[in-house]
């Protein structure tokens, strides 16, 4: 691998700084060089998965041009890398959505480091995100990546794999239904008694956030900042 | 578009009992399943087959229901085909009427459901008798199936005694809601009208191209009594439901019980070929139905929802179906299945449903055909409507995005615009149509450094 | 245009331009490992349903217990006709008949061990399917060589155009709460007679009972 492009989704050069920070820490930290093309902005996921076909495969061409040139994309959310790897063949064409990978399956599958020297003396429950555990396959990559942290204490969070109820417009357009899946997931979160709340996707770690900040419950926090820690 | 799902699905969150009802079957049936389909090492080369077959199903249906036609009439049948609901109607109704019977017992079939086959007959002065548990319970309680193969999932056993206390002429004194016992007062109920029914109706799981051949999977025994018993039997069977060959039974008869039921094996599958001289009815009718099937095949994407045997796998584990029920998708296909299914056999209605997803793809990860499910709720999602509220969002956030300076400026004011609540962290109350978020969820406020900012810094 | 010739025609359209699919692979399994016991499986099987489960012919008045007035297919070897019962052959008896009934014996065409099926064709020794659904206690004689593992196995020895009836367990229903009760329109009970071959015939006692 040499020539590596971040993309650090919308959400999080929205909102979440610190998150696509933490995957430089850990490329770095790796020996890897890192590059972020300044013109990046959105996968065009929200578009395509709310039936707007045209505008979504503008955004997916725009993502072509910015990161064709690199021979891996490492992107700090599943549901983004799902995009490009499986819709973008469909959208647009080409093999732009081959070369992007998910931070864990990054890590794991072409850096084969399992252990990346972090530590988080913490409690963590892990909610595997729906469209990077099943779209992707990610499997159980990053809580592969997350047992092997120092000093971190994993705990189980109940009925783990149901979907926290974002799905983008799904949360506007059928709120009532959308609450009551975050109801439950954040019961469950809650229920665990963990202090952090970790997954592979910030849009969901929003979703799920904003039901924590009123009902109580453990801080949600993207697992590539655990393996950042060194604390 | 319509607004159906969300008001219907409102309704259902605030029904307890019925939240309560549902968690707790498809729980139970979430676990069986998964017990049973993890003692199979060739799970997944299993739902490769079959999806393969059934695509070859879709490319090949002319050919095949002509076949099945000629191979079920050498054998017997009468082959009937009916364009719509209506036309198979009328055809069953003339086949009853002609076996000089007034009323019909019926093996649980979601084609007839579909084309209201009860209603019909009832207006034409017909009774149709319903023989399956669940579609018992429900046609007892005036009520609509909630679920292709538990259409009672809705009811827990009380209600279930309940009714049958309150619906069931002959239900025995003192019924408990034991499920043994009320199973018990069912057959009682039953036998008296299964031995002396003249005409039975059914469905059919599979048609069997190649050898004519139908066939019902069941579990309690009224399949068989249906299938057995009366001197004339119509099948009302969707053009969709075809299989190449026999062999192929050894797929889906893997496939479908573990799928449905969560049991290596239903207790009774019955495969009948024509009319067979001394064993079972002799005149044996099949309705070839189309309803808007020949509509799906010709959508490339969406046409692999013809796939679909009803297992029902998809909405035991669909979050939304759980918390939902299915009376709130009002199409007798619920859940994921039904969202991309009932829009497309009634062009033009349920357009809400495919938004009905949070497109989590636990649907798909247990398809024993492989349908995938969401594909076709993202495809189906692209024929709109869209409003125009979402159109020009969308349409907005698309011309941000696609320039990058503009989607630069638009970070930055966001962030200027937000120091306000940047001490607190998040926004509590937005107003519409963000007030759909904030209705059960705080919005983060962005942060006083980007990642950009940060970036640059670092490179200087 | 009727409506056989309109539906085969909204086909053609719908299909316009779409080549064949490809050929499905078949990649599945066809029989369980050569070191799996079938007799055993099967067994585990219909007693995890609920079915009873004899061995040899010694045990059939056992396996009809308290039955008194027993149907059998007239072609039921003579052989099979052990006990007090009184064996009715069907010859063309009435649903009445049946439903009066205590019992019916028979043999099956096919067992499937790995899902606990007994399949019956209509073939020798089954009769016709009503005489196995209408009296509410049926059992049922399994040769040795008729079990095998897997249904891919078991679906050639069929006759694919002859009535079928696949028999896993007493009838059952899920309906209530998704809770499997055995016991509803089919017979309620369901016994097994397994006859061993020349390696089983030593083992003679009831497995369960």
């Amino acid at each position: 691998m040499s020539r590596i492009g971040l993309f650090i989704t919308c959400v999080n050069d929205a909102l979440y700084p610190q998150t696509p920070k933490a995957v430089v820490a850990v490329l770095e930290r790796l020996g890897y060089e890192v590059d972020f093309p300044r013109a990046q902005t959105c996968c065009g996921q929200m578009h395509a998965n709310s039936g707007f076909r045209k505008d979504a495969a503008k955004l997916a061409k725009s993502f072509d041009r910015v990161f064709g040139s690199y021979d891996a994309v490492v992107t700090p959310s599943g549901s983004c890398a799902a995009m490009a790897r499986d819709q973008y063949p469909g959208l647009i064409g080409g093999d732009i959505g081959e070369r992007v990978y998910e931070l864990s399956e990054f890590l794991l599958d072409h850096a084969g480091v399992e252990d990346v020297g972090a530590r988080f003396p913490h409690t963590v429950a892990y909610h595997p995100t729906c469209h990077g555990t099943r779209a992707l396959g990610l499997g159980d990559k990053p809580l592969r990546l997350l047992r092997a942290v120092g000093g971190i204490e994993l705990v189980d969070l109940p009925a783990a794999e149901q979907c926290c109820g974002f799905g983008g417009t799904f949360a506007l357009k059928n709120s009532e239904v959308s609450s009551a899946m975050l109801e439950d997931k954040c019961r469950n979160a809650a229920g665990t008694g963990a202090e952090y709340l970790a997954a592979a996707d910030n849009s969901c770690l929003t979703h799920i956030g904003g039901g924590l900040t009123r009902t109580g419950g453990p801080r949600p926090i993207h697992y590539a900042e655990i393996l950042a820690s060194t604390a | 578009m319509s607004t159906a799902f969300p008001k219907a699905a409102k309704v259902a969150l605030g029904m307890p009992q019925l939240r309560s009802n549902l968690a707790h079957a498809t729980g139970t049936i979430r676990g069986k399943r998964a017990k049973v389909v993890g003692e199979l090492d060739d799970w997944e080369r299993l739902r490769d087959t079959a999806a393969a077959i059934k695509a070859d199903v879709q490319h090949r249906m002319p050919e095949l229901a002509v076949a099945f036609e000629r191979n079920a009439t050498a054998a017997g049948a009468t082959v009937h085909w009916a364009r719509d609901g209506a036309e198979a109607n009328r055809i069953a109704a003339r086949i009853t009427r002609d076996a000089g019977a007034e009323e019909v017992v019926k093996v649980k079939s979601m084609a007839t459901q579909e084309i209201e086959l009860n209603e019909h007959f009832a207006a034409e002065g017909l009774s149709a008798w319903e023989t399956d548990l669940a579609e018992l319970i429900v046609q007892l309680a005036d009520d609509r199936p909630s679920h292709i193969l538990v259409p009672a999932i809705h009811y827990n056993r009380t209600e279930i005694r309940d009714i049958f206390r309150g619906r069931m002429a002959d239900a025995p004194k003192g019924l408990t809601d034991d499920p043994a016992a009320l199973a018990e007062a069912a057959r009682l109920h039953l036998r008296r009208r299964f031995l002396s029914a003249k005409v039975a109706v059914s469905g059919a799981n599979f048609a069997v191209a190649e050898t004519g051949s139908l066939v019902v999977v069941e579990s309690e025994g009224n399949g068989r009594m249906c299938l057995t018993m009366p001197e004339t039997l119509i099948s009302i069977v969707g053009v969709e439901k075809l299989l190449p060959r026999y062999e192929d039974l050894e797929v889906f008869m893997q496939l479908l019980p573990r799928s449905s039921t969560g049991e290596r094996m239903n207790p009774y599958t019955s495969v009948w070929t024509g009319a067979t001289e001394g064993d079972g009815p002799k005149d044996v009718h099949i309705i070839l139905l189309d309803n808007g099937r020949t509509e799906v095949l010709a959508d490339e994407v969406g046409r692999q929802a013809l796939s679909c045997i009803r297992c029902s796998a998809c909405l035991n584990v669909c979050p939304v179906y759980e918390r939902t029920g299915g009376h709130a998708y009002g199409h007798v296909y619920p859940g994921p299945i039904g969202a991309i299914l009932a829009p497309q056999l009634e062009p033009g209605r349920h357009d809400d449903l495919p938004y009905a997803s949070s497109l989590c793809g636990a649907c798909y990860e247990v398809c024993p055909v492989k349908i995938d499910i969401p594909e076709v709720l993202v495809h189906l999602r692209q024929q709109g409507p869209h409003g125009a509220g979402e159109k020009a969002a969308m349409g907005a956030a698309e011309a941000v995005m696609a320039r990058p300076a503009l989607w630069r400026a638009a970070l930055a004011a966001a962030r200027f615009l937000s120091r306000p609540w940047r001490g607190r962290g998040f926004v509590r109350r937005l107003p519409w149509p963000a007030s759909k978020w904030t209705v059960s969820r705080d919005m983060p406020v962005p942060p006083k450094e980007s990642f950009r900012d940060w970036w640059k810094e670092r490179e200087r | 245009m009727n409506a056989r010739e309109e539906i085969l025609e909204r086909m053609r359209r719908a299909l316009d331009g779409a080549g064949p699919a490809p050929e499905p692979p078949r990649e599945y399994r066809r029989s369980l490992d050569a070191d799996v016991d079938v007799v055993e499986l099967l067994i585990d099987r219909l007693v995890d349903y609920k079915a009873y489960v004899h061995h040899g012919i010694a045990s059939i008045p056992e396996a009809l217990g308290e039955a008194r007035r027993v149907v059998v297919p007239a072609d039921l070897p003579a052989e099979w006709r052990l006990g007090e019962a009184e064996f009715v052959e069907d010859e063309a008896l009435t649903t009445a008949d049946l439903d009066g009934a205590d019992a019916v014996l028979t043999g099956c065409a096919a067992a499937v061990a790995v899902s606990g099926t007994i399949m019956l064709d209509a073939g020798a020794a089954q009769g016709r399917r009503a005489i196995t659904l209408v009296p509410d206690h049926h059992v049922v004689v399994v040769r040795r060589d008729q079990i095998t593992g897997h249904l891919a196995e078991a679906l050639p020895r069929l006759d694919p155009t002859g009535p079928q009836t696949w028999i896993s367990g007493p009838s059952a229903t899920s309906d209530i709460e998704l809770q499997r009760v055995e016991g509803v329109h089919g017979p309620r009970r369901l016994d097994v007679v397994i006859l061993a071959d020349s390696a089983l015939t030593h083992r003679q006692s009831c497995s369960s009972s």
